[in-house]
């Protein structure tokens, strides 16, 4: 081998051709493409995610310093603390209560705000989750319904699917603790504003039960239904009796 | 176009290539600080409630 076969060989210079611009033009535009869907169905919503964890965790704080947990006492029957109190409907647009499904992951907190617009509350960086407005409030008879996006903007119910009988889902608002259990999942088309009724699907109803409607898209990557999770109230307890030991660790770091 | 970029760039291979580095990083920060959020505003397409 001599040494000029391994020189590279000279190929025809090449101007630049349009067809050559315009293909990297091409490439370019696909990739921002992928980059954004990347980006917004994954990077944004841990981003976002956080945020909206963090948002929960001061808005907890704003309410005043928390009571320890009472120590756990197996002797002892749970106490009873009557009917809940039921918190004044808040100013729109406001965040009133925090949500905690362990389901959704053991540090998985989310702000309620007030109503469901989307630029307002549902994409916003410290709420994520909206209750629709003329809804019953947490603890009242009849239903307390949210609406939160299962994919972008915090994915806030991203595993609203993976709720399984008897899970526990968590509301607290300065008054107390309100405790559901989640009880079945319904598929509706997006008109299917019956999933909001005091007695969820059924036309003037006497409202007798304290039920928590949570609704997201469906499926995947598709706004063509909406998936509507129920759960029934457990019970409550007062501010002043602590948080339930499942959700104390929110907040200890508080006191 | 990328071709010519390359040209264009000054000193050995590496400096080129730590330059380009550079500008990629610099263009993924502005589209995600700045274009991303803008686009979403736009294509917003995921809807999440309910209603008549």
């Amino acid at each position: 081998m001599t040494s000029d076969a391994l020189r590279p060989r000279r190929r025809p210079r090449r101007g630049v051709s349009i067809i050559g611009v315009f293909g990297e033009l091409l490439i370019t535009a696909g990739l921002l493409v992928v980059l954004f869907l990347g980006w917004q169905v994954w990077w944004n919503d841990i981003v976002v995610g956080g945020q909206q964890a963090t948002a929960a965790q001061e808005l907890t704080e704003q309410w005043g310093p928390i009571e320890p947990a009472p120590s756990p006492d197996p002797s002892s029957e749970p106490q009873d603390y009557g009917d809940p109190v039921v918190s004044a409907v808040a100013a729109e647009h406001s965040g009133f209560a925090t949500i905690y499904v362990p389901r959704f992951g053991a540090d998985w907190q989310r702000v309620v705000g007030e109503g469901v617009d989307m630029s307002e509350v549902l994409n916003d960086t410290t709420l994520g989750v909206g209750h629709y407005e003329g809804t019953q409030m947490p603890g009242e008879v009849g239903n307390f319904a949210v609406a939160a996006h299962r994919q972008t903007h915090g994915g806030s119910f991203n595993q609203i699917n993976q709720l399984a009988i008897g899970d526990p889902i968590y509301v607290a608002t300065a008054d107390g603790y309100y405790t559901y259990r989640y009880r079945s999942t319904e598929y509706v088309l997006p008109s299917g504003v019956g999933v909001l009724d005091p007695v969820p699907q059924v036309d003037n109803a006497q409202a007798g039960d304290r039920i928590i409607t949570l609704t997201a898209c469906n499926p995947l990557f598709s706004t063509a239904e909406r998936i509507v999770a129920y759960g029934v109230m457990e019970s409550w307890q007062p501010r002043s009796a602590g948080p339930p030991a499942e959700i104390a660790h929110f907040f200890s770091g508080a006191a | 176009m990328y071709g010519a970029l390359w040209r264009v760039l000054p000193g050995p291979w590496w400096v080129r290539v730590l330059i380009l580095l550079l500008l990629a990083a610099a263009t993924l920060y502005a589209l995600v600080t700045w274009v991303f959020p803008w686009v979403d505003t736009i294509v917003n397409v995921q809807e999440a409630t309910v209603e008549e």
